[in-house]
């Protein structure tokens, strides 16, 4: 269980994320916060042209927290708002422990890495936390 | 004390794990288990009323474990006992039934920074509802509130609550100087006793304060079952809690008339298996000694806190060492956090605390969000703070 979680890629994503840090002027800011273990990450996108142009994060949070944030802004940058709430709603069943198809798997791409999180349910809300900030994101952009 | 023998009364511990989290709850022994299920199976009545032998005899059974807390407490004969679901309960019920005119505005509310949720929020509730003002005793780094923090007890102050032992980080404060302070000026005190009970020998009448809380399954009892012990003439103060059955005294369609203190504090049927089942745990502690208890507790919490602090890659906070602590350390490994400490120390069948313990202003005037929390119970062993120390270099390896 712990070898499937804490792979050098998740530890990897959490410590040097790339979209760490804040963007000028975005369309939308969202924070998300696990008041239980305290994970406060805010998620930080600008939407041009209806596709979400750039996205990054800031605050605190665990290893899984960050890095799933981090894997989700490379996944979603580039893709139109409904493209961005499909992926968010396929990963967030994933977790909850549908099976997955092939397409969601070609859909979800390195973020099915963290599908061991659906046995670990006192960590499943790090691994979704971002996900929910871009699920808002996108339905309210 | 023999903590081979008390391990083998705790079914939980025949699986390879190592409990370090006594604070939150801790296990159970057979011989509370078989205490409840003793009282279901043989002498489960309604308390207080009906004519039948298992409603006296659950009544009686109850009064009972009434006496047994206040004794093992200290509280006197004319002293009150309460049950309450828990310390928060209990907390919540001092707060939430005194009456509107008690504070006025201008009056203030002391609590301490160190304080659990469950010392804060029904505080905060009381001073917007009485539009008095809600102050904060503030503690050093270790913990310890300064003498010239208790200057903010004043004329204005009506209300004194604060935690014995601290859960965020193992201070223990003086409550008896506090206490006194509060008397002096007139304000009700509360102490929350939730993490001090079965850890340090907890004296109602030596405290002095107006109310004292605590919880059962922190010491060895069932979850559910709380004990709020009242100062002889303290819950006059208040006006009724829950409103129901058993705690009236006349009914009509309009009005109503309540049942002796106190009574009037407990409306349904009460829980007597909690209640049973707490006398029961109080018990099994007296057999094994109070004294030797305590001791060991604070044995096994030095080992703990010598092997921590001897470590590099580890964050202590709380007393320094010498200073008195609660059976609790709480820690944090250098750069990983401690969801993710918690999560590898589960995968080496260590288990602890991790988050921000329900002090969020506590650990936000620490400047930190969240911690590590180890903490000890009557059937650790140097064996148990081994195993953590292991795990410890597990997270070193996943995350080096």
């Amino acid at each position: 269980m712990l070898d499937q979680i804490y792979t050098q890629i998740i530890i990897e994503n959490s410590r040097n994320s790339k979209h760490r840090g804040e963007i000028e002027q975005p369309t939308k800011v969202e924070r998300g916060h696990n008041p239980n273990c305290g994970d406060d990450l805010t998620l930080m996108v600008k939407i041009v042209d209806d596709k979400i142009s750039d996205a990054r994060f800031i605050g605190s949070g665990c290893a899984i927290s960050t890095a799933s944030m981090s894997m989700m802004i490379d996944l979603v940058i580039g893709k139109t708002r409904k493209e961005a709430e499909q992926m968010a709603q396929t990963f967030l069943a994933m977790i909850q422990g549908e099976a997955l198809t092939d397409d969601d798997r070609a859909l979800l791409q390195d973020t099915v890495i963290f599908e061991s999180l659906k046995d670990m349910p006192a960590r499943a809300k790090c691994g979704t936390l971002g996900w929910h900030c871009l699920k808002v994101v996108v339905e309210h952009a | 004390m023999k903590t081979a023998a008390v391990r083998k009364q705790f079914t939980s511990l025949n699986q390879t794990l190592y409990y370090l989290d006594n604070a939150a709850t801790t296990l159970k022994p057979q011989a509370v288990i078989e205490r409840l299920a003793k009282y279901y199976a043989e002498q489960n009545g309604s308390p207080h009323r009906g004519a039948h032998r298992l409603s006296i005899l659950s009544t009686q059974l109850y009064d009972q474990a009434k006496v047994t807390v206040a004794n093992f407490v200290a509280a006197g004969s004319d002293d009150k006992v309460v049950f309450t679901r828990g310390t928060t309960e209990a907390l919540n019920l001092v707060a939430a039934a005194l009456p509107d005119n008690f504070l006025q505005k201008g009056d203030n509310i002391v609590i301490t920074i160190t304080s659990h949720h469950s010392n804060i929020l029904p505080w905060q509730r009381l001073a917007k509802r009485t539009g008095a003002e809600l102050h904060y005793l503030y503690c050093d780094q270790s913990g310890q509130i300064a003498e010239a923090e208790l200057a903010k007890i004043n004329d204005c102050t009506k209300v004194v609550s604060l935690p014995y032992v601290v859960n965020g980080i193992g201070a223990i404060h003086p409550v008896k100087e506090v206490v006194k302070r509060a008397s002096a000026v007139g304000a009700l005190s509360i102490v929350d006793a939730a993490q001090a009970v079965g850890h340090i020998a907890v004296n109602f009448n030596d405290i002095g304060c107006d109310f004292l809380a605590f919880s059962g399954h922190k010491i060895y009892g069932p979850q559910g079952i709380g004990v709020l012990v009242a100062k002889n003439g303290a819950l006059e103060k208040l006006n009724p809690f829950n409103l129901g059955g058993d705690m009236i005294e006349y009914v009509t369609e309009q009005s109503a008339t309540f049942a002796e203190i106190p009574t009037r504090f407990e409306a349904g049927t009460q829980n007597v298996a909690g209640a049973v089942g707490l006398a029961a745990a109080i018990d099994w502690l007296a057999e094994l000694g109070f004294d030797n208890v305590y001791q060991h507790n604070q044995l096994i919490t030095d080992q703990l806190y010598a092997m921590l602090v001897a470590r590099h890659d580890i964050e202590v906070y709380g007393p320094p060492a010498g200073q008195p602590r609660g059976s609790l350390v709480t820690f944090n490994v250098k750069d990983v956090h401690p969801h993710d400490v918690a999560t590898i120390l589960d995968s080496c069948n260590v288990a602890i605390r991790a988050g921000h313990h329900c002090c969020q202003p506590l650990m936000a005037y620490l400047k930190t969000q969240a911690t590590c929390r180890a903490s000890v119970g009557v059937y650790n062993t140097a064996e148990d703070i081994a195993a953590l120390s292991f795990a410890l270099d597990k997270v070193q390896e996943v995350f080096a």
